[in-house]
């Protein structure tokens, strides 16, 4: 299948590409940017007048549900929701039921995935037996099984001989730690950010502090064992300003932010709303300033879905009950894009968060457009506007935070391996 | 965003919490009840203003005390009354809160009064009801307690008219209470002007000074001529642990006795929403003393939810005074 993408106005940020170009595909991959390489001729052309191409959006962070949650979610409605939001590449969480630490898990996963032929599927591995923050995992053989990683999901590992061991076995190995910084014991049986609307509501709080305990023992560990981290879903001012020190003192780490955590305040809450219920809670509006200007200035590398489908049930009770979640691989673009237009960035600074800088952290190739690389590909109208509600949604979790919300950035088509795997209905 | 308790024309569609009340609202109840008050020395102490009308008592949570005062409104109101005690029934055979209602509301139930250990779970119930029913909040986590807050400042009115004028002080475990949210909104809704909070840092939530309160830890400064010293209940299960060291150690610190209350001024009232730990977090001699009217709480506490449910059923206040309604 030959495909030529005309008139469209190309952001490959890798590239550092941000002009009016045509991309042609052949089997599979780029060929040619800009002009049709001799004797090319396309058996498909895509008309992408007024909309931009971009290299697929990687994620860092969706929960597909399988194996175990199959009532949540399913790998194919999420994965069609994947290229129904432009993301071609995403990492996902071990914590499935059975937990991601068996090689053969991660094979069917992988091989179950790749079968459905749309977005590639990246797991993370657990980084300990079970999650339980005790025994390592066989991580060599996760490894070799496709693991591009390991983490704890929410999990926190609390005796800090084992985060310490697990750091020096990964550096060994040279893999990527994925982490979340929340200290347990304070943030237990805690729903909402520990400040006022807490105490209004009536919510057991998780304070800012539990971040940055927790970050200041992932950090010192990490300076001592050398290990390559990378921390999931920063949440705090405070978190942001103690990255920014440690990337200055040359410490191998990265992070990312979710796109919720990038509008949304505690205040959101308002009357309990459930889906606002999130992992880290929504903070004050001051940490949230406080994580976009860590993304403006590089602290923070990238943004992520934090894609969680939730049943309509587990949401239907009172907050602190709700399941935690929300759905996001359909929002990733626009609420991306959001930031950028009020942030007044221009679309390759805002595109590269979604695409290049997260397929740096996972150390894959993915997210550029380059001649000969694979073609994974997404267009879309930065202007068109589009109401959130279930109905939009091809995830099978429709609960977020964002429902009732005109959102502009609407997919037209995703490409993978240069085959069509997602075009908006007529 | 709009107000869960009120309808289009701003009047009281469900009673879920103090904050977000307006004032007049506020008032509408307390004057309400006023007139209910007289209904409890009548020798048919009923009225029928909710006859017909069925009232569904959900507590999720035990409570005595709340669910009989209920009880008995709504049976002077005249209504037809069912009390269920989900917490042992439904809910341990995994049956969700929102599943149990719509089994009530095939029942034809008009009013829901709910009590449940989770904040919000009162607001859930309201946004999943159909518009004619009604639903009011008996208590929900840490959060409101709308009814309590109502009658305590009730009580205080009654003792102290001057709202304008008083200094209160509300001691204990602010933390886990709902009581005293519903009381400092009450209160700052009020006017009143002076609302202080005292207790150990252990029991006050973060940023509590921005309800409207002052904060105290030391009795003797905070109960330093108060008008009203409302104390809070100390759940057994915080006496001991990483809250407080000990019931013992919690009564010489925070305790009332006395001695603290001579601090506040002579006339000072002394308040307790019940159930009351004798020597824990008051001593007997004041529970049981001549400024105490923590028995006459409970009396108006019946006074106040029959304002409410009174108001919510029909539907504006100038239908639900009982001399109307009597005649």
């Amino acid at each position: 299948m030959k495909i030529h993408i005309k008139n469209g106005h190309l952001i490959d940020p890798k590239n550092n590409i941000n002009d009016k170009l045509d991309v042609f595909i052949a089997a599979g991959k780029i060929v040619a940017i800009g002009k049709a390489p001799d004797g090319f001729v396309a058996n498909h052309t895509i008309d992408a007048t007024h909309l931009t191409i971009c290299p697929g959006l990687v994620d860092l962070s969706a929960r597909l549900r399988e194996p175990g949650d199959e009532y949540k979610a399913r790998l194919l409605s999420e994965l069609q929701a994947a290229v129904a939001g432009g993301v071609t590449s995403l990492a996902c969480p071990p914590d499935t039921d059975p937990v991601l630490d068996e090689p053969g898990l991660v094979e069917m996963l992988k091989h179950r995935t790749k079968q459905q032929g749309l977005a590639h599927v990246y797991p993370l591995g657990a980084l300990t037996r079970q999650l339980e923050g005790k025994a390592l995992s066989e991580m060599n053989e996760l490894h070799a099984a496709g693991c591009v990683g390991f983490s704890q999901a929410n999990v926190a590992i609390t005796d800090t001989q084992v985060l310490w061991r697990a750091m020096e076995y990964a550096a060994t190995f040279g893999f990527t730690l994925y982490l979340h910084a929340e200290e347990p014991f304070l943030a237990a049986n805690g729903v909402a950010h520990d400040g006022e609307v807490a105490t209004r509501l009536g919510l057991k709080g998780i304070p800012s502090a539990a971040e940055a305990l927790a970050l200041a023992t992932i950090l010192r560990i990490a300076q001592e064992t050398k290990a390559k981290i990378h921390i999931s879903r920063l949440s705090t001012a405070e978190g942001v300003d103690m990255i920014r020190k440690a990337k200055q003192q040359g410490l191998n780490i990265s992070c990312d932010v979710s796109a919720n955590h990038l509008h949304l305040t505690e205040h959101d809450i308002a009357y309990f709303d459930a889906n606002c219920h999130l992992k880290p809670p929504l903070r004050t509006q001051r940490d949230k300033d406080a994580l976009r200007a860590g993304l403006m200035d590089g602290t923070i590398d990238s943004i992520c879905s934090d894609h969680t489908p939730v049943d309509d049930d587990a949401k239907q009770a009172p907050f602190a009950e709700a399941e935690v979640g929300a759905t996001g691989l359909e929002l990733l673009l626009p609420l991306t894009l959001k930031w950028a237009v009020e942030e007044k960035l221009n679309l390759l600074q805002a595109m590269r968060l979604i695409t290049q800088a997260p397929a740096n952290v996972l150390g894959i190739v993915a997210g550029e457009l380059s001649p000969n690389s694979d073609a994974d590909l997404c267009i879309f109208d930065a202007n068109e506007y589009w109401k959130v509600c279930p109905q939009a949604l091809k995830s099978q979790g429709k609960n977020t935070p964002f429902t009732g919300l005109e959102l502009a950035g609407k997919v037209k088509y995703t490409l993978v391996h240069g085959q069509i795997v997602y075009q908006q209905p007529h | 965003m709009n107000n869960p308790q009120l309808d289009a024309d701003g009047n009281l569609k469900h009673l879920l919490s103090i904050e977000g009340l307006p004032k007049r609202i506020l008032n509408q109840i307390l004057d309400t009840a006023e007139s209910f008050v007289g209904v409890a020395e009548r020798e048919v102490k009923k009225v029928p203003l909710l006859r017909g009308k069925t009232v569904c008592n959900l507590f999720f949570e035990n409570s005595t005390r709340t669910r009989t005062t209920f009880e008995i409104a709504a049976k002077r109101l005249s209504a037809d009354v069912i009390s269920l005690n989900v917490s042992t029934s439904s809910q341990s055979k995994g049956e969700t809160i929102l599943d149990t209602v719509d089994n009530l509301i095939a029942m034809h139930a008009d009013m829901f009064v709910v009590r449940h250990g989770q904040s919000g779970a009162a607001h859930l119930i309201a946004k999943h009801v159909p518009a004619h029913i009604h639903v009011v909040n008996a208590g929900d986590g840490r959060h409101s307690h709308p009814t309590q807050g109502l009658l305590d400042v009730f009580t205080i009115r009654k003792y102290k008219p001057e709202l304008h004028n008083l200094r209160i002080a509300i001691v204990g475990d602010v933390l886990h209470s709902r009581v005293a949210r519903s009381e400092i909104h009450a209160l700052t809704t009020l006017g009143v002007p002076e609302i202080r909070v005292i207790a150990p840092k252990t029991l006050l939530p973060t940023q509590v000074e921005k309800l409207g309160v002052h904060v105290f830890h030391d009795m003797e400064q905070g109960l330093k001529d108060v008008d009203v010293v409302m104390m809070l209940r100390l759940q057994n299960e915080r006496m001991s642990g990483a809250m407080l060291p000990s019931s013992q150690e919690y009564f010489k610190t925070y305790g009332l006795t006395q001695d603290k209350l001579k601090l506040a001024k002579p006339d000072a009232i002394v308040m307790h929403p019940g159930p009351m730990n004798r020597g824990v977090e008051i001593d007997s001699t004041v529970a049981d003393g001549k400024q105490s009217v923590i028995l006459p709480q409970v009396t108006y506490g019946i006074a106040i939810r029959m304002a409410v449910m009174a108001i919510l059923a029909g539907g504006n206040s100038s239908t639900s005074s009982p001399a109307g309604a009597a005649a």
